[in-house]
């Protein structure tokens, strides 16, 4: 505990689990928009979780986590017949984003359940850097 | 007196440097919990500590004004965990034994501390001779 690595690493952690919630917020408020093309149409971003290495240690131990880019979902739209609905095509197709709600929520349940082992874990580390500090305190 | 103090001290000195090593990769398999082919790492710690106690002997003191050498700065050799059940993305930490090897690693750093301080205690008592 002598050096205060360990909070760099778990906070990597809080933040790229801060990023991902983030993603699911803004897919599943976007997951209902309608659009007149499939281009048009929202795509659901999908952050990519990459390690990020000790340069210093021979061996390469991970001394955290980055979020190397946020991705957008290659998925196709999802097309809907309705002839009467403003954004129509001029074959009567709307086209919604190709977020899945189910898959979200999973994900943002994922995120959360990490988020909290980080954060728990960061607490520990905490009161053990605390203890060592005051080691031979009242001797 | 360096060398007795040094002594007073015995293993947990050592002890708690490879805990924090250890702690620091624990951590790290936590916050790589889901990272895609990520291998999950952690270090023996029965052969790192006797690794560290044999590396203390050898160095000699040519001059008198150098120091004795403390403890080896050799890092732990950090080996993969063989998975339970590694996930499709070729990630292999397995949240639940990560925290559990935190837990434990992070009371066995707290006994080290509380031994220390029984020590450090000890030899105030000798010194101030009350």
């Amino acid at each position: 505990m002598s050096d205060f690595r360990m909070f760099d690493t778990l906070g990597s952690a809080l933040a790229a689990q801060t990023v991902r919630l983030n993603t699911v917020a803004s897919n599943l408020a976007n997951a209902d928009q309608a659009a007149g093309s499939p281009e048009a149409a929202y795509r659901a971003r999908v952050p990519v979780f990459a390690a990020v290495l000790d340069q210093a240690r021979g061996d390469g131990a991970a001394v955290g986590v980055q979020v190397r880019e946020v991705a957008v979902s290659q998925a196709p739209a999802r097309a809907e017949y309705q002839p009467g609905h403003p954004l129509a095509d001029a074959q009567g197709y709307v086209y919604y984003s190709n977020v899945r709600p189910v898959e979200q929520m999973a994900d943002m349940i994922s995120a959360s359940r990490s988020y909290e082992s980080a954060a728990q874990a960061l607490g520990t580390v905490q009161e053990l850097i605390q203890r060592t500090l005051r080691l031979g305190d009242g001797a | 007196m360096a060398n007795l103090i040094d002594k007073a001290f015995g293993v947990h000195g050592t002890a708690l440097q490879l805990r924090a090593e250890r702690s620091q990769l624990l951590a790290a398999n936590l916050a790589n919990a889901d990272t895609p082919g990520f291998k999950a790492r952690d270090i023996d710690f029965r052969q790192a500590l006797a690794g560290a106690q044999s590396a203390v002997a050898p160095l000699r003191v040519t001059q008198e004004n150098h120091f004795a050498e403390v403890g080896s700065n050799a890092a732990p050799q950090a080996l993969y965990r063989v998975p339970l059940q590694p996930s499709l993305d070729g990630n292999t930490v397995d949240v639940a034994t990560e925290q559990a090897a935190f837990g434990e690693n992070a009371n066995r750093y707290l006994a080290s501390l509380n031994f220390l301080n029984g020590r450090i205690r000890g030899l105030m008592t000798a010194l101030r001779g009350e």
